[in-house]
């Protein structure tokens, strides 16, 4: 167990050097990075006190090493385009995107796991049928026009919801929460619907698929020659072997949900890390969309940490234990 | 042994419709299985023997299903039954083994769960009890240190000792009859009489009659009190293990038998019966061995020979006319 | 069986040879599910208009609205025929600038196909590049390839398309920039999608490689290479079709998504995800149909394509059959 954990820590601090490397790139050699860290008012003087500061006399190997500690306390510098320290920004934006993204994962999955198990157990009913269709249509609807369809809908003609901001925030020391208010769950429930349904019809077919393929192994075979009720067949053994595959592609499906909440911010005009990214590369804002990297790898390498340490302990087969052998 | 059947099929029809029209995988077939004997089932791959099995127990893969014929076991017709009704007898009086002990047993279950669970579906023991029970089966079935390994899963038992898991599972409640598809064929050689002497111990002892299906003769020479031997879908021979294997009447069990190389003897070539058997889309009229047969008659290419008895065993062959 | 050498000059002779194939192939397993299947039918009738109003945009259209010079700012916001005030020059009205909603979805159509296309084009051949590569060689090559497949699957399709368009972005000079940038979109797109093929051509050359013919060729001192595509190639035909399919979707769906955001095609060949974005400003002030007809044509091709990559899939698949 321990060597396990040992060595995916190891493969994730590998990837993030490489993704951090990648950000210092950026800064380097992408425009003067003197620029890049101060923003365009900073008089000669202070860039040539940051200069010594930076080291940028150095090698880079060094100057590379004082990047990493630089990046591993927050320290990214200034935004080229609002001029406010980087930091502070994404500070700004974050609880806006993860209160998002929560709230749709939640939502696909307590919808997209219980469709799939009935879709996998009632291969030929009506209803099946029908979320198979919708499921087909769910797939090929982009997020941005199921987002659009919505304001239509509900904003523009019924005139139900809010289509655009946040609604009624809460700031709860730095982070600011719009679960606390009506408002702000009003203006929530487009867009986490728009962020939900297209994930919510991915976990609906991958765990009917999976369901499927279980139903016809041998074991589920053996359970019925051995009469076991229909009831332990399916919700025990067969829903057990289907959800351990399910488990990774949730971990998945929280990346997922990160870069598709960028396309449903933009159509909602939602405050998060999505516009600021978007506007990042428009404007070619090196500090932001650096550390922005660097912010995602993060967040995809503990999601993976999480993802294999949960697939350890659900699937034995992974436990390297000593195989007591007899005939 | 008594001669009192427990299971008794008659003109058992099994079909698989496809787009070509509706393929016939059993046809036609009768026989019966006396309490606590032994009946093997012989025959080629695609010969109908894994078929055979599943329709009694209610388990043909779909979208085969049972056309035609009756399968009676102890006085009750079991071939119409609906699921849950099936679901009773399987298990309790009718267990099932298949062929292979890895696929068959859940891999994120550890054995003393999966057999707690089926003690507890058919006997009404509490937890402690059914524990006791399990641990008491393993024993049985020959697992060293069962209180020990109760708690283990199934990757972490050698082929052999999974075998003997299944074995244990299919007897948990004790069933008058097991069907075991191919036992041994997914085991080592060296394994395979360890288990068929276990199998046959067991059933021994609790007065539990076996089909075991097999396509390996020197298994059933071993262990068989009677063995059926099927072609194409239809018996061709039925009767007790000396008189089949000594004195086989229908030719195509005389080929069998002459192709298995004997200690001792000194030819040169291995004998082979001409040709392969038909696939089930192109199954001759009259007599499916026709083809083949080195005793061929006019009426063997028109007529299908029908099922009649004859001393102790059964025959399907026009070279034995009935009475 | 003898035949005389008039009849196999006759039995290999081209026209014959293409008309039995076509007799097979009208007869097969996989034409007959086709057939059975009406929405597949439907599905590939749908693409194939599609794709040929898109070939033809040029010749089809009604109106020229890549050409600037044609627009007049006069016909801006008339809506679609059934509706009051509409004008019958513009079956689907027009937008802010004086586009005919029609050819803009014909000619953004053809972008957006354009795209794809050459997106899971070069997709596939990298993809089935690298999985010969890695499947012949294994060892630490193999290894290395499969990791970064794996790491890559982790993100998302649109992430990685958008990351390579920005860092290119923000290496290239402006100008030089938008000229490139639509193929560095297709490179994009491109780069988020080899992955499944790499993996399906990988697993077919391994088991390839085990075959004794492989082995013989090695000791003989040829490498078995050219022979080893040979076998493969048509092996893994079926699956890397079924991918494409369903690839070729994926691909519409980011370059829209991407367009949408702004940072996909360049503003002067508009692809539909751009037309969509331009008519979502005027959502609220009623001119509804500059942003929901071009979303329409979008998830239109898209479900076709899905509904024949999907049959193909099933089709395909022995498991089934």
């Amino acid at each position: 167990m321990l060597s396990f954990i040992v060595q995916r820590l190891f493969q994730s601090i590998i990837v993030m050097i490489s993704v951090a490397f990648v950000s210092f790139a950026l800064f380097q050699f992408v425009g003067d990075p003197i620029n890049n860290m101060v923003g365009q008012d900073a008089t000669e003087e202070q860039r040539q006190l940051l200069r010594e500061k930076l080291g940028l006399d150095k090698p880079w190997p060094l100057q590379f090493a004082n990047f990493v500690l630089n990046i591993s306390q927050g320290e990214f510098g200034m935004s080229y385009r609002v001029g406010i320290p980087v930091d502070e920004l994404i500070a700004t934006r974050l609880p806006a995107t993860i209160e998002l993204v929560l709230v749709s994962a939640v939502l696909s999955l307590i919808v997209g796991i219980p469709m799939g198990v009935y879709t996998g157990l009632n291969r030929n009913s009506w209803l099946s049928r029908l979320f198979l269709s919708l499921s087909l249509i769910g797939i090929s609807l982009p997020t941005f026009v199921i987002g659009i369809l919505l304001i239509l809908i509900f904003g523009v003609w019924l005139q139900w919801l809010p289509t655009f901001g946040r609604g009624g925030v809460v700031d709860l020391g730095w982070w600011s929460t719009s679960f606390l208010t009506v408002d702000g769950w009003r203006s929530l429930i487009m867009p986490s619907v728009t962020l939900a349904l297209f994930q919510l019809t991915l976990i609906m077919r991958l765990v009917r698929a999976e369901m499927l393929e279980v139903l016809r192994t041998d074991y589920i075979k053996f359970s019925r020659a051995r009469g076991l009720k229909n009831r332990s067949i399916y919700f025990g053994h067969a829903l057990k072997n289907t959800l351990v595959p399910v488990i990774t592609i949730t971990g998945l499906q929280i990346g997922s949900l990160l870069a598709f909440s960028i396309i449903t911010e933009t159509v909602f005009q939602w405050p998060g890390m999505g516009l600021l990214i978007l506007q990042a590369i428009q404007f070619v804002d090196i500090p932001v969309m650096s550390s922005y990297l660097v912010l995602i790898a993060l967040i995809f390498v503990i999601i993976n940490l999480i993802v294999d340490l949960l697939y350890y302990i659900v699937d034995p087969r992974l436990r390297i234990e000593s195989r007591t052998e007899s005939h | 042994m008594d001669k009192k059947p427990i299971l008794s099929v008659h003109n058992l029809q099994v079909e698989f419709p496809t787009r070509k029209g509706n393929l016939v995988a059993v046809n036609d077939i009768s026989f019966e299985v006396n309490e606590g004997e032994v009946l093997g089932v012989v025959g080629e791959s695609g010969a109908g023997k894994s078929i055979t099995g599943s329709s009694i127990i209610g388990l043909i893969d779909p979208p085969g299903r049972i056309t035609g014929g009756e399968i009676n076991f102890l006085d009750q017709r079991i071939d119409h039954l609906s699921a849950e009704e099936m679901r009773t007898i399987r298990g309790k009086e009718i267990g099932m083994v298949f062929q292979d002990p890895l696929t068959s047993l859940n891999p994120l279950y550890r054995i003393g769960r999966q057999l707690t669970e089926t003690i507890q579906t058919h006997l009404h023991l509490d937890d402690k009890n059914a524990r006791l029970q399990a641990i008491n089966l393993l024993a049985e079935v020959g697992i060293p240190s069962p209180e020990i390994r109760i708690d283990h899963y199934p990757h972490q038992f050698s082929g052999g000792m999974r075998q003997r898991v299944v074995i244990a599972l299919a007897l948990c409640a004790n069933p008058k009859l097991i069907i075991a598809d191919e036992p041994t064929t997914a085991l080592d050689v060296s394994i395979q009489a360890q288990i068929i002497a276990l199998l046959k111990k067991l059933c021994k002892e609790h007065k539990t009659a076996v089909i075991l299906i097999t396509h390996d003769m020197g298994v059933i020479a071993e262990t068989a009190d009677r063995v059926a031997v099927m072609y194409a879908g239809k018996m061709a021979e039925i009767g007790k293990v000396y008189d089949v294997i000594k004195k086989p009447k229908h030719p195509y069990t005389v080929g069998l038998m002459n192709s298995i190389p004997k200690m001792g003897q000194d030819t040169e070539a291995l004998m082979q019966i001409e040709g392969s058997m038909p696939r089930l889309n192109e199954i001759p009229q009259g007599c499916a061995f026709h083809p083949r047969c080195n005793q061929v008659m006019e009426q063997c290419k028109k007529t299908v020979p029908p099922m009649i008895k004859l001393e102790d065993s059964n025959i399907a062959c026009w070279l034995y006319p009935s009475k | 069986m003898n035949r005389s050498s008039s009849e196999t000059e006759i039995q290999s002779k081209p026209i014959n040879r293409t008309f039995d194939n076509l007799t097979r192939f009208f007869e097969s397993d996989i034409f007959y599910s086709f057939k059975k299947s009406p929405l597949t039918v439907f599905a590939f009738f749908v693409t194939l208009i599609l794709f040929l109003s898109a070939l033809f945009a040029n010749w089809l259209a009604p109106h020229q609205t890549l050409d600037v010079k044609t627009l007049d700012l006069m016909n801006a916001f008339y809506p679609p025929l059934w509706e009051e005030g509409s004008d019958s020059r513009f079956l689907l009205g027009t937008d802010d600038q004086g586009r005919d909603i029609f050819s803009a979805i014909m000619f953004g159509l053809r972008i957006s196909l354009g795209v794809g296309f050459a997106s899971v084009i070069l997709s596939a051949a990298l993809g089935t590049v690298l999985g010969l590569i890695s499947g012949y060689f294994g060892g630490k090559l193999d290894s290395f390839i499969m990791r970064v497949a794996d790491i890559q699957l982790t993100f998302p399709a649109i992430l990685i398309a958008l990351l390579i368009d920005g860092i290119v972005g923000s290496l290239l000079p402006k100008s030089v920039y938008n000229e490139v940038k639509i193929y560095v979109l297709v490179m994009a797109i491109a780069a988020s999608q080899w992955v499944n093929f790499a993996r399906t051509v990988r697993g077919s050359t391994l088991v390839e490689k085990n075959k004794e013919y492989v082995q013989a060729a090695k000791v003989i001192g040829i490498h078995p290479v050219g022979i080893m595509i040979k076998h493969v190639l048509p092996n893994v035909t079926g699956p890397v079709l079924v991918i494409a399919t369903l690839s070729l979707a994926l691909a519409i769906l980011t370059e829209a998504t991407l367009s949408f955001l702004g940072v996909g095609v360049p503003i002067t060949q508009p692809s539909l995800g751009t037309l969509i974005r331009i008519g979502q400003q005027y959502l609220f002030s009623g001119e509804w149909w500059m942003t929901i007809f071009p979303s329409l044509a979008l998830v239109i091709l898209v479900l076709a394509v899905n509904l024949l990559g999907d049959w193909l899939r099933d089709a395909l698949n022995p498991k089934l059959r």
